[in-house]
């Protein structure tokens, strides 16, 4: 333990503060250059929020003449970016609908054409590249996803002794995502639809780390997407152009399928392996898959997500 | 006394308080300025990623979260810690940590100030913070379990500044502490310390998609782990008070701290046992994040080094710390180093990254931290060790009576002398 020194007398009492004043300035002043020095990479700054958007509500609280100003808004900042007009609405969901999706494992080739005509419809980010469905390949005889190849890139598919299992978000009845989210961000709509609020999340990422099925996909900077593949159909909850830091996902192409469309992975489909619609109407095709093919399995049943997203097989 | 006078002491003491902390000898004002160059490195680490988002750290869509919330979850276990030391005191009457407690909530208090810090480099959108608050925001409560770490952790630094500055100011007045003005709110502290680390531990147990994070044994082990890591801290920053400040600090107190790092360690020893156990003997299909991590799996095996690394850390200490070598404190600091280690890198790298691999598709990416986060983690660090070193600044004088009501107005001689 080191001694103590004695105690200095102090100077004359003038003269100290008068000194330290001098130095203190100093040291105040090349500190405050220090910090602004540290704090230049803000100069690059463009474009990150506007007053508009920061005090803008959450979703649901956003009255119709409040929202209708919202989408004004995401109009006039989409135009300014990309030099389009688009055309923002808020669909809201329709009455005594559920919708589910069934895929058809023996049907599907792994031509990945799903993958693609969703980015070009939700306006998912080409660089870096943002993509809501992943295919698997899968060995006959297995569904452990450990073993599956992601990355699969043959001359042609299929390929002989594998079959391909195409993820995407599993819009569960309980989802896992939308229980962890701090801040209510993302919820499940009466259609069955977990949507994200893109204006309201803070990126905290916790929705990404709950889900079992990969689903969602992050921002990790400014999203980009050519001018020329902008696609101007939008949706708030849906396809309109997101921010960096927040995250996305599939959402069932709200845009198309709230207007009685079919989702765009759906209408590229090659082989007819994908099949949507109302679970509550019992005429529509997926409730005739629900209720007469012997087989179908809903990813990781064991965790209780419970998924609106069937994996059949024809027998 | 009237309310005037009252407030404007207040007042005054903060403004002592203040100054004192710009005060020092030139060793202070090296160390100070060692560590505002690193937070300012840190700062402009920061500034790139506020510009051009999360990808400048390591991270990505399979590893969602890296060393900002491995460090987070660490030092959560680092701030409850404190309630190591006031047990003893508050409730056995230990004598020799009595003028001790408050360096370990002053210690909590810095160390929750960095959690915060870690979470908020964490946020993609960090000007959304607000959604946040309680009230204008849209809280998710008690739905998810980060709600809940807001809620615990923002009210664990209340309590703790509430309990450091009231008795602090009772001490600088030179007027004994109302009991029931702090009493209870050490007792509130006690189960709110071990509440922030069970919390952090639900954030990942709460996860049913992760079976890595989503078993029963993470809660105790982040608490034994916690509760071994921050006495051992505590240990090593007691010895360097009373190596550069006259504070007077006996050994016995060393000591007793010794014991209860030596108790914790080897519960979290235990417990390690238990998960790798159950991990490996059963050999299910879910032991895959546990094997990445141990041996490494499918050419992946970045983990390994640094928790073989964590393990013999680990052992090595616990095995110091039961023998009665380590009674002297040169084996009980490096048996505190080797624990503090250890235990940072099986709690960050060991326990976060390993969750997200492979992902719940069975992809295999690995996560390691890029400059620019390693250097926003450094600045945290730095500006968490600032806060502490300017805590200490401030409240050994006033334990020791050199600042205190009475020489208020006299030249101010603890500003020259004291180191």
């Amino acid at each position: 333990m080191s001694d103590q020194k004695p105690p200095s007398a102090p100077p004359p009492f003038g003269e100290v503060s008068r000194r330290s004043f001098l130095r203190n300035s100093a040291i105040l002043a090349s500190g405050a250059a220090a910090l602004a020095a540290s704090l230049a990479p803000l100069r690059e700054l463009s474009n990150y929020t506007s007053v508009e958007l920061f005090l803008q509500k959450h979703y649901k609280e956003l009255t119709p003449a409040e929202m209708q100003k919202v989408l004004d808004r995401i109009a006039r900042e989409v135009e300014q970016q990309y030099h389009i007009r688009p055309r923002v609405r808020d669909y809201k969901p329709m009455d005594g609908v559920e919708f589910v999706y069934c895929l058809n494992l023996t049907r599907c080739i792994g031509c990945r054409k799903c993958v693609h005509a969703c980015v070009a419809e939700n306006n998912q980010s080409r660089n870096p590249e943002i993509q809501y469905i992943r295919v698997l390949k899968m060995p006959h005889g297995s569904l452990d996803m450990e073993r599956a190849d992601h990355n699969y890139a043959p001359a042609s598919v299929p390929e002989k002794g594998f079959f391909y299992m195409p993820v995407q978000c599993q819009q569960c009845k309980n989802p896992p995502c939308v229980k962890v989210c701090p801040v209510k961000a993302t919820w499940q709509e009466p259609d069955g639809i977990t949507v994200i609020d893109y204006d309201w999340c803070i990126g905290c990422r916790y929705c990404e780390a709950a889900c079992p099925y990969f689903a969602r996909r992050f921002n990790w900077t400014k999203p980009s997407i050519p001018k020329e593949r902008l696609n101007p159909e939008m949706s708030y909850l849906g396809n309109r152009p997101r921010r960096q830091g927040v995250m996305e996902k599939c959402h069932f192409c709200i845009q198309r399928t709230r207007q009685g469309k079919y989702p765009a992975c759906l209408e590229v489909c090659p082989a007819g392996a994908r099949k949507f619609g109302n679970a509550l109407d019992p005429e529509s095709e997926v409730a005739y898959i629900l209720k007469n093919k012997r087989v179908f399995i809903q990813l990781k049943e064991e965790l209780g997500t419970s998924p609106r997203f069937f994996y059949y097989f024809d027998v | 006394m009237s309310l005037r006078t009252k407030i404007r002491n207040y007042f005054v003491f903060l403004w002592r308080c203040a100054r004192i902390a710009f005060a020092g000898d030139s060793r202070y004002y090296a160390w100070m300025g060692f560590l505002s160059i690193i937070i300012l490195l840190g700062i402009n680490a920061y500034a790139k990623q506020f510009v051009h988002g999360l990808i400048v750290t390591g991270m990505s869509d399979q590893v969602s979260w890296g060393v900002y919330i491995a460090n987070f979850t660490f030092m959560v276990g680092i701030a409850a810690a404190a309630a190591m030391l006031v047990i003893p005191v508050y409730i056995y009457n230990n004598k020799e940590l009595h003028d001790l407690v408050i360096f370990g909530e002053l210690l909590a208090v810095a160390a929750i100030l960095m959690c915060l810090a870690f979470v908020a480099v964490d946020l993609g959108r960090p000007d959304r913070f607000w959604h946040l608050i309680p009230g204008i925001g849209k809280f998710n409560f008690p739905g998810s379990m980060l709600s809940w770490d807001v809620i615990v952790l923002n009210g664990y630094l209340l309590l703790n500044v509430h309990i450091c500055g009231y008795l602090l100011y009772c001490r600088y007045l030179g007027k004994t502490p109302a009991k029931w003005f702090y009493i209870p709110f050490v007792f509130l502290a006690i189960a709110w310390a071990v509440s922030i680390h069970t919390v952090t531990a639900f954030l990942y147990v709460g996860l049913g998609g992760r079976p890595f994070w989503n078993s029963s044994i993470v809660g105790p082990r982040f608490l034994a782990s916690a509760f071994t890591a921050g006495p051992a801290l505590i240990i090593l920053a007691l010895q360097v008070i009373r190596r550069v400040t006259d504070y007077h600090i006996h050994d016995r107190a060393l000591l007793t701290l010794r014991s209860i790092v030596q108790v914790s360690m080897l519960i979290n020893v235990f417990l390690l046992v238990n998960e790798i156990f159950k991990e490996f003997y059963t050999r299910t299909s879910h032991v895959a994040s546990s094997r990445y991590l141990y041996f490494g799996l499918h050419g992946h095996h970045a983990l390994v080094p640094w928790i073989w690394v964590a393990i013999i850390f680990n052992l090595v200490s616990m095995t110091l710390l039961v023998l009665p070598l380590s009674k002297s404190l040169r084996y009980l600091n490096v048996a505190c180093v080797l624990a503090i280690t250890g235990i940072w890198i099986e709690k960050g790298m060991g326990l976060v990254v390993p969750g997200f691999i492979p992902t719940p598709l069975g992809e295999m990416v690995e996560y390691s931290p890029s400059l620019n986060e390693t250097l926003v983690c450094l600045g945290i660090w730095a500006f968490g060790i600032l806060c502490y070193t300017i805590f200490l600044r401030m409240s050994i004088p006033i334990l020791q009576g050199r600042l205190s009501r009475a020489n208020e107005g006299l030249p101010d001689v603890h500003l020259v002398n004291a180191r």
